[in-house]
């Protein structure tokens, strides 16, 4: 999951500015650091070498190179932040061989659930692609805040309940990599690692024509059962029933997923709270 | 009758908490008795529970921070101790454990750590350096401290009962409403800041006005110390900023309680508006938090280095830069939620702008230092630490301020890295160079010097050892507040930092016995000049500990420096007030109002916690009730005689003057 390994073209583009930018950074951060070492040496009590200055204490010059060093770092550094923001906005194209593939993603507490809906398919923790192609996120949440990310491929983004997020990526090696939730969202929250599989785009309708022919349907009901608070260890793949499933998620046609069951009345809310479901 | 509480909010299943809260509460309780039965009790009322002396306020501020800081630390190294052994395991601590713990961490280090550190140092010196007797509002100064510290109590209660939020430090929702959390946790959380943030505020609103207000003759703003422009701006951003805090939190407080929609998922809830505010609040806080420091290393840096602040103006001018950007960034907290590239590259420009400012101190202090004649006594030691240690966070932090490197990066444990590098790097450092420089002057003797560089060299260390991997560990893709993981690449680096949180703890542990050895050799470090660093702020003009009122005469200020150069004067010349007339002093008697209002506004926060209505209603009244009581007093202040004021006085004087010959001699 180095981020210095990039698999696409949006994580190469972002760890990139990020190599830049400390480097950037660097050219005045070691020549301080020693500076302050310097002084700090010889300028000691008990070095009777150096001339004590106390009335050294304004130097119009010396201000003025102050001010300039790091406001000139930050003009530079501003530029890149500028450019890069706008290159790589999350949800900006990123071109790429083939037709893309649409992908909407939902955080389950606490899995993730892949809908491929021109595939009529839908994986839990375990992403497949193919390589080169443009991948089309669209990204919501059944229940609380997750993020999205596969380190070696880029850009993370938040997923909401009753919001969409997108987000463009393009996984250009065959192989296997692993995403993740970067934002916390409750006790099985380590559990949200996923497998993501990129393959050939020769082998990716074989795959998708497999996965079509397994027996489990994703549909409200399942989609449901699997929405209830739990890890899943294993990695299931459903046949997708209606392939608007995803707006009904993100519209809220769908609640939001349920929290916690509760156990000791300690934990068991009172007033309020229940009008909402 | 008990609303929510009953025998299952004991964790009788879980050891640890059990036998933490134990080990404290026999702690208290051997305290307590100890305290009653050698007769102290009368002694601890008069003098310090129901001071309003900004003194003793301002030690008992830093007194609480060193307890929690002792509390937040344990969190701390059980954190580490779990990453490094959860590698494909559970660890030792089931989720839900550890989720309170990191939670319980972060808000514990951030509200009752750093900021009654912070505020405690500035009790203590800003009246001092403006050369005033004290704080503009003594009994509020008072009631901020004890409702501070009624924070800090709810959320060491919530250990052993009920439990605490499992949300992270800023419960952010969906997942701290009561669909997604509906145990007392995040109650906790809310009420402590709630009630702790009601005391900050009101001490904002006092420092704030004692700056502007109260500062002696003479002492116009450029004169003023960079501590006390450091305060100024931090202030001025707390009186901004914790409002914000309170009004969200009292949003998320109706959602939990009243079954509002702010921030819930549904019927117009929108969980984007908690994270826009409570960062509104949050980005300032850091500034609040690390402003304080700045001046604390800028009095250090030129007092150790025998010059005056290289470029003072211009600090100013970087302090007040600071204080007005940090409110403008706050988006940066959230670069990956979706906004649009000109948000995103506005604010990330916008947060890159502070890098400016602070650029300019880092640089002024260097100059500083240049020239000077630099004695490396343990302040110092922290000072130049963390000029080192905070460029590193500054680094980090600008590139976390690169949008793009942001969605590589946001939330993993780059970003943990980053904020320890400079809360620990600039608060933390700045808060002990604090602490060892001004120690003397609020008690009369030095601190162990040897034990205070030992304490300062493990810290150091131990504060590499620990960050340096977890910076590592985010490039590897790690993201925080992982209770388990399966990646073996990151193992290492969590074996790494657990070993530099062991050698972190034996700082600590130079610390504490620092202080004992120094409380035991008090009389060899007996400092009875009243000015052990030959300073050069007001501060140090006065007897050590001061008296009472601070200083016999207002003093009268001609210039920056305002002791040095009474200093360099006095040399030239005989002493100033030869044979003056002393006359009263008026002073603000000692209240309990503080006390009380916290006795009541505990009561009332656990009340609220666990839905016990009646006890709400009477912790309320009880608190109004103290405040009515103290607004309709007789008496607010006692007279000192001058003849008492005179006494007090020459005995400085004598002391003082003997020192000045002696520095002439020389």
């Amino acid at each position: 999951m180095n981020l210095l390994d990039p698999q696409g073209p949006v994580a190469a583009a972002n760890s990139t500015i990020l190599v830049d930018s400390v480097f950037i950074m660097l050219v005045i951060v070691v020549p301080t650091i020693v500076a302050i070492l310097a002084f700090a040496f010889w300028f000691r009590a008990s070095n009777t070498k150096a001339r004590y200055q106390p009335d050294f204490v304004y130097s119009g010059r010396v201000e003025m190179v102050v001010w300039s060093i790091p406001a000139l770092t930050v003009i530079l550094l501003g530029g890149v932040a500028w450019i890069g923001s706008h290159q790589l906005d999350p949800a900006a194209p990123v071109p790429g061989t083939g037709s893309p593939v649409r992908i909407q993603a939902v955080s389950l507490d606490w899995k993730w659930l892949f809908i491929y809906p021109d595939q009529r398919i839908a994986t839990v923790n375990t992403l497949t692609v193919p390589a080169g192609a443009e991948l089309n996120f669209q990204l919501t949440s059944s229940s609380v805040m997750n993020t999205f990310f596969i380190p070696q491929l880029g850009s993370m983004i938040y997923t909401m309940n009753g919001m969409v997020t997108r987000l463009n990526l393009r996984a250009d090696n065959e192989g296997k990599l692993q995403g993740l939730s970067a934002h916390f969202s409750g006790d099985g929250f380590p559990d949200m690692m996923f497998d993501v599989n990129v393959i050939s785009p020769l082998a990716f309708p074989d795959w998708v024509a497999t996965t079509a022919k397994t027996d489990a349907v994703l549909n409200e009901d399942s989609y449901k059962k699997l929405m209830q608070q739990g890890i899943e260890k294993g990695r299931p793949a459903y046949r997708l029933e209606d392939p608007r499933l995803f707006d009904l998620i993100a519209t809220q046609h769908i609640p939001p997923g349920p929290g916690p069951e509760l156990t000791s009345d300690a934990g068991r809310p009172h007033s309020g709270g229940h009008d909402a479901r | 009758m008990l609303g929510k509480l009953d025998w299952s909010a004991i964790p009788f299943d879980q050891p640890i908490p059990l036998v933490a809260g134990a080990v404290v509460l026999i702690a208290i309780l051997a305290v307590l008795i100890w305290v009653v039965v050698k007769g102290h009790l009368p002694y601890l009322w008069h003098e310090w529970i129901t001071s309003v002396d900004h003194k003793r306020i301002g030690v008992m501020y830093i007194l609480l921070a060193s307890v929690m800081l002792l509390r937040g630390g344990s969190d701390a190294i059980m954190m580490r101790i779990q990453q490094a052994v959860a590698y494909q395991s559970q660890g030792y601590l089931p989720p839900e454990h550890y989720n309170q713990i990191f939670s319980a961490h972060g808000t514990i280090m951030i509200f009752f750590v750093a900021m009654p550190f912070v505020i405690g140092l500035m009790n203590l010196v800003v009246p001092l350096q403006l050369g005033v007797r004290d704080v503009a509002f003594p009994t509020l100064n008072s009631v901020g401290f004890w409702l501070t510290a009624t924070g800090a109590l709810l959320v060491n209660l919530s250990l052993v009962i009920g439990e605490f939020a499992r949300t992270g430090w800023l419960a952010f929702p969906p997942l701290s409403g009561l669909s997604y959390s509906p145990g007392v946790g995040v109650d906790y959380y809310a009420w402590s800041l709630q009630i702790s943030g009601v005391g900050t505020l009101v001490a904002g609103i006092n420092l704030v006005t004692t700056v502007l207000k109260l500062r002696t003759k003479g002492m116009n703003y450029l004169r003023m110390p960079m501590f006390c422009w450091t305060t100024l701006a931090s202030n001025l951003l707390i009186v901004a900023a914790f409002p914000i805090l309170t009004a969200t939190l009292a949003m998320l407080l109706l959602d939990r309680y009243l079954g509002f929609h702010f921030f819930t998922n549904e019927a117009g809830g929108n969980v984007m508006m908690f994270m826009n505010l409570i960062w509104a609040w949050g980005h300032p806080e850091v500034y609040i938090l690390v402003l304080p420091a700045f001046g604390i290393f800028s009095e250090v840096v030129s007092t150790f280095s025998g010059k005056a602040l290289f470029g003072y103006r211009s600090m100013v001018l970087a302090t007040m830069a600071i204080c007005v950007v940090s409110f403008m960034v706050w988006l940066h907290h959230f670069f990956t939620m979706g906004a649009g590239p000109d948000v995103n590259a506005i604010f990330g420009i916008a947060s890159m702008i502070i890098a400016i400012p602070t650029g300019v101190k880092i640089y002024n202090w260097l100059f500083t230092m240049y020239g000077g004649r630099i004695r490396f006594a343990t302040p110092m030691l922290w000072s130049v630490g963390f000029m080192v240690t905070f460029i590193i966070g500054g680094l980090t932090g600008v590139l976390l301020a690169v949008p793009p490197a942001d969605f590589m990066l946001h939330n993993s444990m780059f970003l943990v890295a980053h904020f320890h590098n400079v809360i620990i790097g600039g608060v933390l450092f700045g808060a002990f160079a604090g602490f060892e420089y001004w120690f003397p002057k609020a008690f009369g003797f030095r601190l162990d010097e040897r034990w205070g560089k030992a304490a300062f060299w493990f810290t150091f260390i131990g504060f590499f050892v620990t960050f340096m991997p977890l910076y590592i560990a985010g490039m590897l893709g790690m993201t925080r507040r992982m209770q388990h993981y399966d990646v073996a690449a990151w193992r290492p680096w969590m074996i790494v930092a657990a070993i530099g949180m062991a050698v972190l703890t034996i700082g600590v542990i130079c610390q504490i016995v620092q202080l004992v050895v120094s409380i035991r050799n008090r009389e060899v470090l007996r400092d009875r000049t009243g000015d052990p660093w030959d300073g050069r702020s007001l501060e140090w003009a006065t007897a050590s500990p001061p008296p009472v009122f601070n200083f016999a005469f207002n003093p009268d200020v001609r210039g920056e420096d305002a002791y040095w150069d009474m200093k360099v004067h006095a040399r030239q010349q005989s002493f100033e007030h030869e044979g003056p007339e002393y006359q009263d002093i008026e002073m603000p008697r000692n209240s309990p109002t503080g006390f009380v209002c916290a006795f009541f506004a505990t009561i009332m926060g656990f009340a609220l916690i666990w839905h016990i209505w009646w006890m709400v209603i009477l912790g309320g009244l009880g608190a109004f009730a103290t405040f009515v009581v103290f607004a309709w007093r007789d008496h607010d202040e006692y007279v000192i005689p001058a003849e008492e004021v005179a006494r007090i006085d020459r005995v400085n004087l004598e002391e003082r003057r003997s020192l000045v010959s002696m520095a002439g001699a020389v």
